[in-house]
C-alpha cells in the first residue's frame, strides 16, 4: 500500500492539512498506525493529520452479513450511509439513524456518534451499533456495549481507540423507498420551538430563515415525516459545482432573497408531499461539491445543543446572527431526545441549532461569541463541525473528557491516532 | 441465468462492476489470488442481489490453476460470461533496471488472460451465448516513454480481443474491449494523472457498452479523441515527445 503526500481539508475547507494518505483496498492492508478517516464530511479538522499520516477507509465499503428477516447488518467501516439507504429499502430496511449527508461512512458515523432527524425518538447512531471490529494499536478486538469503558470511548470517540474495520448495526423496517412529508410554516422562534416540541412524528426537523429579523426572527419551515411505500413523482437530478464561486454568491442580500422565496415555497396552510428517501434525508447531496459555493476561503458551521430549559438562548443566538447578516441559507433547528452513548457524544436532550457561515471578515468572532453563549446556556458545540473552540471550552462542554482521555491514552500510548482536532483542543492531555 | 466469471476480482474496477451487475441478479465466479478479500466481495454481491457468488483461486502465472475454474464452469448451467480485470504495471523505471520483470507483466496483462479465454471459448461456443469483457488500456494504443512494456502487453491483449471477437461473433458471443484512461485505483494512487475516472464510472461505461453491443469502449469517452490524436502524430515527431 502506497502513501502519498497531499494537501487536504475538511468539508468546510477553512482548515487544511498537509500529510501522507493511504487508501487500503482490502482489509489485510489496514493497520492501526495512523488515524482512519472517512469521506471527510466533518467540517473542521477531525479528519486531518498535519505532518502525519491518515488512512482513507472509503474503499472498504462492503456488506459482510445481512439478515433480511431481523434487520441485522454487518458492514465494512467505509460503507456509506447513502449506499445503504439506496440498497436496503427494496429489502425492507433502512439505517436507524442517518445524518444529513449520505456521504458519511459508517466509521465516521460511529466516531462522531451522529444524530438524525429522529433523535428525539431513536437517539444517536451509537445506540444502534451492536458490535465493532476495532483494530487497536494493541491488536484487533471485537467490542460490544458491555465492554463499557472502551465502548464509550469509541462511540463518538473521534477514532482515537483504533481503526474501526467493521460494525454490526440494527436497522429499522421500512415499507418502501419514500417518505411522506408534512411541511408547515413557523412564523417566529416561539412558534417554531412549540411546533418542534409538540411534534409526534418519527422524523422532525426545522429549517430556519437565519436572515429574518424582528417579529419574524426564528421563522422557518417544520418538516415532519414518516417512512412510506407510496410512489414519489420524480427524483431530482444531481448536479456538480465545478469551480469555486465568487464572493457575492452568498452575500447577505442574496441570502435574504433566497430564504424568503424558500419560506414562501410552502403554502401558508402547509402541504403534504411524497419524497424519495434520499431527497428527504440528504437534500444537499443532490449538488455535488456544494462546499465550493463558499469560494476558496471556505466556510464554518456552528452547531450547538442546549438543554430544553435553556432553549431561549437559541433565540439570542439567532438574533446575533441575523444582526450580523452573516448566515447562509443553511440553518437547522431540531429537538433532541435523551441518550448519550459515548463519553464525547454531542447529542443531549434539548434543542440543537446549526448554521453555516462563509469564512469571511467577522465570522470567527461571531462564532466565538456563539460558543461562549452555548457554554453559558450549559450546552455544547459539535466537534464534527467545530474549528474555533479552545481547549478550555472543550473541557467546559465535554465533562466526561477525563474518562475518555484515560481510556484512549491507555489503548494508544504512543498517540499514533491523534488528529489536528485532538491536538487543537488538547483532548488527550490533562491541562 | 447469467454467470460472470471475473478474472482479477480484487481489482477496484472489478469490484465496482460486480456490485453493479449484482443488482441485476446475475451469478458470479470470482477468480483471483487473494481468497480472503474475494470472500468478502462475494458476500457483498450476494447481499446486493446476486443469485450466487463463489470464489476460486487463480494465478495468471500458473496455467495449471485454470483447470479447476474451467471444470467448475462446466457444471454451471445457463449463459457464461467472462470479464477480465487482471493486469500489472510496475514503474517503467523498475523494468528498465530489471528487464526480468517483463515476462511477468506480459503474462498478467496479456498471455495469461488470453490463454484462459482461449480455453474457455469452446464452452461458450457450445452454448452459443455470452459476453466477454476484456479490460485493456489506452496505454496499448501507442508505445510511450512512461509505460511501454505495460503498453505493449495491453496492445497485445487488445489485438487478441479483436481476433477473439472475430471468432466468437459468429456464434452469437459478443467480445468487448475496454480501454480506460487513468482510473482512481491502487495502480494510480499517488500519481498525478489527467482526466481520472472513478471505478464506478468505468463500471457504468462497461455495462452501458454491453447493452449497446459496442466493440471498443474508451472510458472516459474523451480518451477516444485524445488517443485518436495521439495515434495520428507522425512517428518522427512522436519519438521526440514525452507525453
Ligand atoms: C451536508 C452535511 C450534513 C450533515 N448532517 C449531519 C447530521 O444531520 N447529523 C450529524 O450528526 N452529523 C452531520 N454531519 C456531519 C457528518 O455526519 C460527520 O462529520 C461524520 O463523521 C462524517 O463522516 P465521514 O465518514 O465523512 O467521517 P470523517 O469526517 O472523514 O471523519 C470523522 C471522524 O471519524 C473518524 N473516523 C472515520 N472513519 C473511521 C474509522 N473507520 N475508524 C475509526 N475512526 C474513523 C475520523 O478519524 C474522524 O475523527 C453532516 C455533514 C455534512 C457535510
Ligand atoms: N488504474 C488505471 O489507471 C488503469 C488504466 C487502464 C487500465 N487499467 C486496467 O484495469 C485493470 C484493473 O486494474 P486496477 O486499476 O483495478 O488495479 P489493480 O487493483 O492493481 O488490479 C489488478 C488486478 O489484477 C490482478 N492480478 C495481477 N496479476 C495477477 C496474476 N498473476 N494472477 C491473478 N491476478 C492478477 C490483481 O490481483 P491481486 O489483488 O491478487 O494483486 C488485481 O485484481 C487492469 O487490467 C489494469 O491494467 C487500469
Amino acid at each position: 500500500m502506497r502513501w502519498k503526500t497531499n494537501t487536504y481539508s475538511g468539508w468546510g475547507r477553512a482548515l487544511t492539512a498537509s500529510g501522507q494518505l493511504a487508501r487500503p483496498e482490502r482489509q489485510s492492508q489496514v493497520t492501526p498506525t495512523a488515524p482512519a478517516i472517512g469521506n471527510r464530511r466533518s467540517y473542521g479538522d477531525a479528519a486531518l493529520n498535519s505532518g502525519g499520516r491518515a488512512m482513507d477507509m472509503t474503499r472498504l465499503d462492503r456488506i459482510l452479513e445481512f439478515d433480511t428477516r431481523t434487520g441485522d447488518i454487518h458492514v465494512e467501516a467505509g460503507c456509506t450511509i447513502g449506499d445503504l439507504a439506496r440498497v436496503l429499502p427494496t429489502r425492507g430496511w433502512l439505517p436507524r439513524v442517518m445524518p444529513g449527508t449520505g456521504f458519511a461512512t459508517v466509521g465516521g458515523c460511529i466516531a462522531m456518534d451522529v444524530h438524525g432527524k429522529n433523535h428525539h425518538h431513536a437517539g444517536s447512531f451509537g445506540g444502534h451499533v451492536r458490535e465493532i471490529t476495532l483494530l487497536t494499536p494493541d491488536g484487533p478486538r471485537v467490542i460490544a456495549p458491555d465492554d463499557t469503558s472502551i465502548w464509550r470511548a469509541t462511540i463518538g470517540g473521534l477514532g482515537q481507540t483504533g481503526v474501526i474495520a467493521s460494525a454490526r448495526l440494527s436497522l429499522m423496517a421500512v415499507p418502501g423507498r419514500t417518505m411522506k412529508v408534512h411541511e408547515r410554516r413557523a412564523e417566529n422562534f416561539d412558534e417554531h420551538i412549540a411546533m418542534l416540541d409538540a411534534s409526534q412524528a418519527t422524523f422532525c426537523v426545522g429549517w430556519v430563515d437565519a436572515a429574518a429579523t424582528g417579529a419574524s426572527l426564528g421563522r422557518g419551515i417544520v418538516e415532519e415525516a414518516e417512512t412510506s411505500g407510496a410512489e414519489a413523482k420524480h427524483r431530482t437530478k444531481t448536479r456538480t459545482i465545478p469551480f469555486d464561486a465568487p464572493g457575492f454568491a452568498l452575500s447577505a442580500p442574496m441570502v435574504r432573497m433566497f430564504n424568503t422565496l424558500y419560506y414562501r415555497r410552502v403554502p401558508a396552510d402547509g402541504q403534504f408531499v411524497i419524497r424519495p428517501i434520499e431527497d428527504f434525508f440528504f437534500p444537499l447531496d443532490r449538488v455535488h461539491d456544494w462546499n465550493r459555493l463558499y469560494g476558496k476561503t471556505g466556510f464554518h458551521q456552528f452547531q450547538c445543543v442546549v438543554p430544553t430549559n435553556e432553549r431561549y438562548a437559541l433565540r439570542g443566538m439567532l438574533g446575533a446572527i441575523a444582526e450580523a447578516g452573516a448566515a447562509s441559507p443553511l440553518a437547522v433547528l431540531k429537538r433532541m431526545g435523551p441518550a448519550e452513548s459515548g463519553h464525547l457524544s454531542f447529542a443531549k436532550e434539548g434543542f440543537t441549532l446549526a448554521v453555516d457561515f462563509p469564512n469571511r471578515g467577522a465570522t470567527p468572532e461571531l462564532i466565538a461569541h456563539l460558543i461562549a453563549q452555548t457554554i453559558e446556556a450549559n450546552g455544547r458545540v459539535y466537534l464534527a463541525k467545530d474549528s474555533l473552540s479552545t481547549a478550555a471550552q472543550a473541557r467546559a462542554m465535554y465533562t466526561h473528557l477525563p474518562e475518555w482521555a484515560a481510556t484512549v491514552n491507555d489503548i494508544d500510548p504512543e498517540r499514533r491516532l491523534e488528529t489536528d482536532l485532538t491536538r487543537r483542543l488538547a483532548l488527550r492531555t490533562a491541562i | 441465468m447469467k454467470t460472470w466469471v471475473i478474472l482479477g476480482a480484487t481489482s477496484a474496477i472489478a469490484r465496482a462492476f460486480i456490485r453493479q451487475e449484482a443488482d441485476t441478479g446475475a451469478g458470479f465466479l470470482l477468480c483471483g489470488r487473494d481468497q480472503n478479500d474475494m470472500l468478502v466481495t462475494a458476500a457483498d454481491a450476494r447481499h446486493r442481489g446476486a443469485a450466487a457468488a463463489e470464489v476460486c483461486a487463480i494465478d495468471m502465472r500458473d496455467a495449471d490453476s485454470f483447470a479447476p475454474v474451467l471444470a467448475r464452469l462446466q457444471t454451471i448451467s445457463g449463459t457464461i460470461c467472462c470479464a477480465v480485470f487482471v493486469g500489472s504495471m510496475p514503474e517503467q523505471s523498475e523494468i528498465d533496471a530489471d528487464p526480468g520483470l517483463i515476462p511477468g507483466v506480459v503474462i498478467d496483462s496479456f498471455t495469461g488472460p488470453a490463454q484462459f479465454l482461449t480455453a474457455l471459448a469452446p464452452l461458450m461456443e457450445e452454448r452459443e451465448a455470452g459476453e466477454i469483457v476484456g479490460v485493456s488500456s489506452v496505454a496499448g494504443d501507442r508505445g510511450r516513454l512512461g509505460n511501454y512494456v505495460y503498453g505493449a502487453a495491453k496492445a497485445g491483449f487488445s489485438t487478441y480481443l479483436s481476433g477473439l471477437r472475430n471468432r466468437l461473433g459468429r456464434k452469437g458471443i459478443h467480445v468487448m474491449t475496454v480501454k480506460p484512461g487513468p482510473v482512481d485505483t491502487a495502480m494510480t494512487w499517488g500519481s498525478q494523472l489527467p482526466f481520472m475516472a472513478t471505478p464506478d464510472a468505468v463500471a457504468k461505461d462497461i455495462i452501458a457498452g454491453l447493452k449497446s453491443q459496442r466493440n471498443t469502449v474508451y472510458t472516459k469517452r474523451l480518451w477516444l479523441l485524445v488517443m485518436t490524436i495521439i495515434r495520428l502524430i507522425p512517428e518522427p515527431i512522436f519519438k521526440k515527445l514525452s507525453i
